[in-house]
């Protein structure tokens, strides 16, 4: 279990995260619904140990992550896929692949995990020497969710993986999620699509300007009046 | 023709000794984005550490050199940690103000330990020319060891880049840093192995120039220093190939010019092909035009 108790935040004066706490249970999809600066990559990036809480505790499986180096934490098996993908643009499909297999030794594993990701995403198969910078929208975002997929998380954070797909698409990526999490890794995913990430998701959290709102059932926030107004417009 | 055939095979052994200082800068900006101007001068230390491991310590050719780049991947990574890792997060000028005090440290520190004399490099290669062409070209057994060493360290260099985990997490860092942390990748790690291995070439530089030239002293990495800058420049700074095509660029252009013109203008003519390259193309040769990432 992925536990986040009264997070602070800060960029330089800014008080980005005002005391968020969530609780992510083992395999399943919860999601952190929330407006344009609310705070969403802020908590996963701090999650992942690339930005340094100024108070608060993040607990995996009940060890503590907020002072543990962005290294150590994927080692945990925590894997994030980030906002904008962020693929290496200057490699190849493949070494893109093999870097989200950085600290791994175990070859044998990780070839099995290439044709894991090569089953769930067959584009990327096919074009597995073709240069991540050349390949569409949906294809880096495969490519992001893949790389990730390399390290063998325990746990995946995913960062808007929605973002800028059109519909049919943003369909596909969450069709896979909802397999990955099938194969039992758990999912907290944070999204300005709400209905698609309600509909997914079994928890979910809404975030407004660094503070939780609301929480419970994705199901119930789906129905909520409030929710529907502010999100589902 | 004869001349000119000679002219290029010097031309080419000195750029090959700015290429190996280029690859230093280019390798260092990839990452983190600075010109180490104390880069010169650690190309000053490879020569003295080579000097001594020769003429002290009677060491052959290869032992010297492997510990001339042994002494300056420690010091590189040591002024990584003490000079600019504490810098990460200050605006870029403050680490290029830095670097030019490392490097007026060194050269002050090297005038104080070392002395401002010059001394003279011992002999390590019998001096024996070889002809080729039916005597079209004449190359010395010094031509023959720079040219050789500067191949093998770019194939290892190659080889280290694109084939190794190491290689990859350099590629990955200077790409972008927070995607290489959220694989896994030690950007502090990865930066300091870059330092390494640029001062490393550094180091062969300087140990080729005292065997090529037979000359070493304190303040001998000012100028190649800078033509190294420039060469990186040329290229096309942060791209590898392009350090390579700049130093043998600005090496040859320097000794034809010596050779044909005038050596007073040798100096300058570095800086006049820069100029000129910038106008026409102002990322280089090899440079793409694109946005820089932030
Ligand atoms: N590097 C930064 N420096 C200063 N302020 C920042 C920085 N990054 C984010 N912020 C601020 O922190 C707040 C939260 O930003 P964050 O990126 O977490 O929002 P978000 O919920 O992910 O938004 P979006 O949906 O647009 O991605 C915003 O007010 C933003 O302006
Ligand atoms: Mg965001």
């Amino acid at each position: 279990m992925l536990e986040v108790k009264d997070l602070h935040v800060y960029y330089g004066a800014i008080h980005a995260l005002k005391g968020i706490s969530f609780k992510v249970e083992d395999g399943e999809i919860v999601t952190i619904i929330g407006a344009n600066g609310a705070g969403k990559s802020t908590t996963l990036r701090t999650i992942s140990g690339l930005l340094r809480p100024k108070k608060g505790e993040i607990l995996l499986n009940g060890v503590h992550l907020e002072k543990m180096k962005a290294k150590d934490i994927v080692k945990m098996g925590v894997c994030q896929v980030p906002e904008g993908r962020r693929i290496f643009a200057n490699m190849s499909v493949l070494e893109n692949l093999e870097l989200g297999a950085y600290l791994r030794n175990d070859k044998d594993g990780i070839k099995n995990d290439f044709d894991r990701v090569f089953s769930l995403f067959p584009r990327l198969a096919e074009r597995r020497t073709q240069l991540a910078g050349t390949l569409s929208g949906g294809e880096q975002q495969m490519l992001a969710i893949g790389r990730a997929l390399m390290s063998r998380p325990k746990i995946i954070l995913m960062d808007e993986p929605s973002m800028g797909l059109a519909p049919i698409l943003v369909e596909q990526i969450f069709n896979v999620i909802k397999e990955i999490n099938s194969e039992g890794t758990t999912v907290l995913l944070v999204e300005q699509n709400a209905y698609m990430a309600l509909t997914t998701a079994k928890e979910a959290y809404v975030i407004e300007t660094g503070n939780i709102v609301m929480g419970g059932q994705a199901m119930d926030l789906l129905n909520n009046e409030q929710v529907r107004k502010a999100y589902l417009g | 023709m004869q001349q000119f055939l000679q002219q290029m095979v010097n031309g080419l052994s000195l750029g090959s000794i700015y290429a190996l200082i280029a690859l230093g800068y280019t390798m260092v900006y990839g990452i983190i984005r600075l010109i180490n101007f104390a880069h010169g001068d650690i190309y000053m230390l490879g020569a003295f550490a080579g000097f001594f491991a020769i003429s002290a310590f009677h060491l052959s050719f290869i032992p010297s050199l492997i510990i001339s780049m042994a002494i300056c991947a420690l010091a590189g990574m040591l002024i990584k940690r003490v000079a600019y890792k504490p810098l990460r997060t200050a605006p870029r000028i403050s680490m290029l103000i830095t670097a030019i005090g490392v490097s007026l440290f060194l050269e002050n520190g090297g005038l104080m330990v070392f002395s401002p004399s010059i001394r003279t490099f011992p002999t390590v290669f019998p001096v024996k020319t070889f002809s080729f062409f039916g005597g079209l070209v004449k190359l010395t057994v010094k031509d023959i060891v720079v040219l050789t060493v500067m191949i093998v360290m770019l194939i290892l260099l190659q080889y280290l880049v694109y084939r190794t985990k190491i290689g990859k997490a350099m590629r990955a860092v200077s790409f972008d840093k927070d995607a290489a942390s959220l694989m896994g990748v030690d950007v502090d790690t990865t930066i300091s192995y870059t330092f390494a291995i640029g001062s490393a070439l550094a180091a062969v530089a300087g140990v080729l120039v005292g065997i090529y030239y037979n000359s070493v002293w304190p303040l001998m990495g000012i100028m190649p220093g800078l033509k190294a800058f420039i060469a990186a420049v040329l290229g096309g700074i942060g791209i590898i190939p392009g350090a390579v095509l700049g130093g043998l660029l600005i090496g040859v252009t320097e000794t034809l010019v010596a050779g044909y013109g005038n050596s007073l203008y040798r100096d300058g003519v570095a800086f006049a092909i820069l100029i000129i390259v910038l106008l026409l193309r102002p990322s280089g040769l090899l440079g793409k035009n694109q946005r820089e990432k932030v």
